[in-house]
C-alpha cells in the first residue's frame, strides 16, 4: 500500500498514444502505466515491457500436476489399496497416462489464471485505482508517476504537448487493496 | 517485389550425389537380395522401397496439405515463405509415380514361391478373416484407389502453385485469384481427408498386418506425416534465409513453424499412445499381437527409440521459445524428426513380413538417403523457377509484419 502522486494524460487515438508514450519514455519522467480500452498490438514492445516469466510458472505447476499425479495413483494402487484390474499388474502406467494428462493440465490453467491474476492484480472483490471512468471506454490513459519536487505545471505543458485530450493530477493508491466497489476510495482524490 | 533463387551448385552436386547413392544401394540390393535364395532378403527389398516411397510421397503431400489449411483459415503469415510448400507440392508426382509403381508392383506381381509375403491378403482363400476383408482389401480396390489418390494430389499440388503464380501477373489489388484457391482449397480438404486421414494408410500399411486393425491409424499416419512434411519445410526455410534469399522470412514465421513441430510432436504422441492404450488395456490377443511384436519383441529397441525422438526429445527441446527461435536448434530438430518418423514408418511396415529377420542397415539408409536426394534436387529445381516472394497476394503485407 503505497499512496503517490500521479500526472494523467488521456488520449483520443492509438495514432496520438504511440509517439505520445515514445515522448514520456524519452522524457525521463517515470511511466508508471497506460490503460487501454481494449489490447493495442505492439503497445508492449512501445512500451519497452521485457518478456514475462508467466509460461515458466506454468511449466512448474504442470510438473507439479503430473508428479502429483503419478505419485498419488502410486500410492493408492501400489500400497494403500491394491486391487487386481482385470490381471493387470498394480503399476500400469499406461493407465495412469490420461489422468496424469488431465492433472497436469488442470494445475498449469489453474496456477496461471491465479498468477496471472496476481501479476496484474485483478481478483474478485479487489479494487484498483481508476484513473478516468473513460478508461475502458475509449480513451486511452498514460499514468506518470510524479512526487512532490516535480514541477506539476512543467508535466502538464509536457502532456499537453503531446496532444493529450485531457490531463490531471492525483493522488492515488498504486497498488491493490480489499474493498468492494460501492465503497469510497480511502483518500480524497486531489 | 521479386526474390529469385540460384540452385547453389554445392546443393545440387550434394542431392545429386545422394541420388547416386540411392540408385547404387538399389542396383546392389537388386543383384544380392533379389539374386539370392533368401525369400527374407526378396521381401526385405520390396519392403524398404515400400516404406521410403511411401513415407516420402505422405511427407510431400502433407505440404498440399498445409497450404490449403492456411488458405482456407485466411492465414497470412505461411505467405511469407509460401513457394516452399509450393515447390514441395509441385513435386508431389514424382514421389506419386514412383510410389505409385511400388506398390501397385508389390500388390500384382511380387511373389516369393508363390507367395505374397507382403499383402498376404491378394491370396485370402481359406483364411476367414481376410476373405470378410476381400470386398474392401483386393487388388481392384487397391489399385483403385492408389491411382486416384496418387493422381489427385499430384493435380492438386500442381495447380496451388500455377495459381499462386498467375496470381504474381494478376491486375494489382486482385482477389480473383484468392477466391478461387479458396475453393480449390475446400476441395483438396475433403480429397485428403478420404484418403490420406482414411483410406490410403488402411491399403497401403495397414493392410501388411491384414489381420489386426485399428481406427487410430490413419490419423497416426497423417501426425507422423504431417509433422515430417513441417520439419522439411522448416529446413528449406532455414536453407533458404541462410543463402540470403527470403528477406521477408523473420525469427517470427520461424517461432511459427517451430510450434507446428512442436505441436505436431505432441498431437503424434496423443495418437500414438490412444491407439496403444485402447489395445492394452482390452487386451484382445488378436490385437494385442501387433505389440506383442514390437515392444516386447525383436523391435522393442526402435519402438522406444520412436518414443524417445519423437516424444521426450522435442517437447524438451522445442517447448522454450528462444530455442523455436533459434535458426540451429530448429533445424537440427527438424533433422531428428524427420529420421524419427521414417523410423516410426520402419515400425510401421516390418514387423509383419519380416519378423525377428529385420535389418536396419547400408540398403535400408541408402534408399532413405536417395529419396532425400531426389526431394532436395526437385524441390530446389522448382524454387528457382520462380520468384520466392509471391508478388501481388492479397495477405502478403500481413505475413511481412508477422509477429508470433
Amino acid at each position: 500500500m503505497a499512496i503517490k502522486k500521479f500526472a494523467v494524460a488521456c488520449y483520443d487515438d492509438e495514432e496520438v498514444l504511440f509517439p505520445a508514450v515514445k515522448k514520456v519514455r524519452n522524457s525521463g519522467y517515470k511511466l508508471h502505466d497506460v490503460y487501454t480500452p481494449f489490447p493495442v498490438h505492439g503497445l508492449d514492445g512501445a512500451l519497452g515491457l521485457k518478456e514475462t516469466d508467466l509460461h515458466v510458472a506454468g511449466f512448474i505447476y504442470g510438473i507439479t500436476g503430473t508428479s502429483t499425479a503419478v505419485g498419488f495413483m502410486s500410492w493408492i494402487f501400489c500400497s494403500d489399496w491394491p486391487i487386481n484390474f482385470g490381471g493387470k499388474p498394480h503399476w500400469s502406467l499406461p493407465a495412469f497416462i490420461p489422468i496424469t494428462f488431465e492433472l497436469t493440465v488442470l494445475f498449469a490453467a489453474v496456477g496461471m489464471v491465479l498468477t496471472f491474476c496476481y501479476l496484474n492484480q485483478i481478483m474478485p472483490g479487489v479494487k484498483k485505482h481508476v484513473f478516468h471512468p473513460r478508461q475502458t471506454d475509449d480513451l486511452f490513459v498514460v499514468a506518470l508517476e510524479i512526487n512532490d519536487h516535480t514541477n506539476e505545471e512543467e508535466v502538464i505543458n509536457f502532456l499537453k504537448s503531446t496532444n493529450a485530450v485531457e490531463t490531471s493530477i492525483q493522488v492515488a493508491e498504486s497498488e491493490w487493496w480489499f474493498g468492494r466497489w460501492d465503497k469510497k476510495e480511502p483518500y480524497e482524490l486531489a | 517485389m521479386t526474390e529469385r533463387f540460384e540452385v547453389p551448385a554445392r546443393l545440387r552436386n550434394t542431392s545429386l550425389a545422394l541420388i547416386a547413392v540411392g540408385v547404387l544401394v538399389l542396383i546392389i540390393g537388386g543383384v544380392t537380395m533379389l539374386g539370392g535364395h533368401d525369400h527374407h532378403d526378396k521381401t526385405r527389398f520390396w519392403l524398404v522401397l515400400l516404406q521410403n516411397s511411401v513415407f516420402f510421397l505422405l511427407l510431400t503431400v502433407a505440404s498440399v496439405f498445409i497450404q490449403a489449411a492456411a488458405s482456407l483459415a485466411q492465414g497470412g503469415w505461411i505467405v511469407a515463405y509460401k513457394r516452399v510448400p509450393e515447390a514441395i507440392g509441385a513435386n508431389v508426382w514424382v514421389f506419386g509415380v514412383i510410389a505409385g509403381a511400388i506398390l501397385i508392383f508389390i500388390a500384382t506381381a511380387f511373389d516369393v514361391d508363390g507367395h505374397n509375403t507382403i499383402y498376404h491378403w491378394v491370396h485370402p482363400h481359406g483364411d476367414k478373416i481376410l476373405e470378410g476383408k476381400s470386398a474392401f482389401l483386393n487388388k481392384e480396390m487397391f489399385i483403385g484407389f492408389t491411382v486416384v489418390a496418387i493422381a489427385l494430389w499430384s493435380f492438386f499440388g500442381r495447380k496451388f502453385r500455377a495459381l499462386s503464380i498467375a496470381q504474381e501477373s494478376a491486375p494489382k489489388n486482385s482477389t480473383k485469384i484468392y477466391w478461387t484457391v479458396f475453393k480449390w482449397s475446400a476441395a483438396f480438404l475433403l480429397v485428403y481427408a478420404l484418403t490420406q486421414m482414411s483410406t490410403i494408410p488402411w491399403l497401403w500399411i495397414m493392410s501388411i498386418d491384414a489381420h489386426w486393425y485399428s481406427t487410430m491409424f490413419s490419423w497416426y499416419t497423417f501426425a507422423s506425416a504431417f509433422v515430417s512434411g513441417m520439419s522439411v519445410i522448416m529446413l528449406f526455410v532455414v536453407y533458404l534465409k541462410n543463402q540470403g534469399n527470403l528477406e521477408i522470412v523473420t525469427k517470427e514465421h520461424v517461432h511459427d513453424l517451430g510450434k507446428f513441430m512442436f505441436a505436431f510432436s505432441v498431437f503424434w504422441t496423443y495418437v500414438w499412445f490412444a491407439q496403444y492404450m485402447l489395445i492394452w488395456y482390452s487386451n484382445i490377443p488378436e490385437e494385442t499381437t501387433y505389440f506383442k511384436m514390437r515392444q516386447h519383441g525383436p523391435y522393442s529397441l526402435i519402438w522406444y527409440s520412436v518414443f524417445i525422438i519423437n516424444f521426450i526429445m522435442p517437447i524438451l527441446i522445442l517447448m522454450a521459445r528462444p530455442s523455436k527461435r533459434n535458426y540451429f536448434t530448429v533445424s537440427f530438430m527438424a533433422v531428428v524428426i524427420i529420421f524419427g518418423h521414417w523410423l516410426d514408418f520402419f515400425i510401421m511396415t516390418m514387423p509383419g513380413p519380416l519378423g525377428g529377420h529385420w535389418v536396419l542397415s547400408w540398403y535400408e539408409l541408402g534408399i532413405f538417403a536417395g529419396f532425400a536426394g531426389l526431394l532436395i534436387f526437385t524441390v530446389s529445381n522448382t524454387l528457382s523457377k520462380a520468384s520466392l516472394v509471391p508478388a501481388n497476394h492479397p495477405l502478403l503485407k500481413e505475413a511481412m509484419i508477422h509477429q508470433s
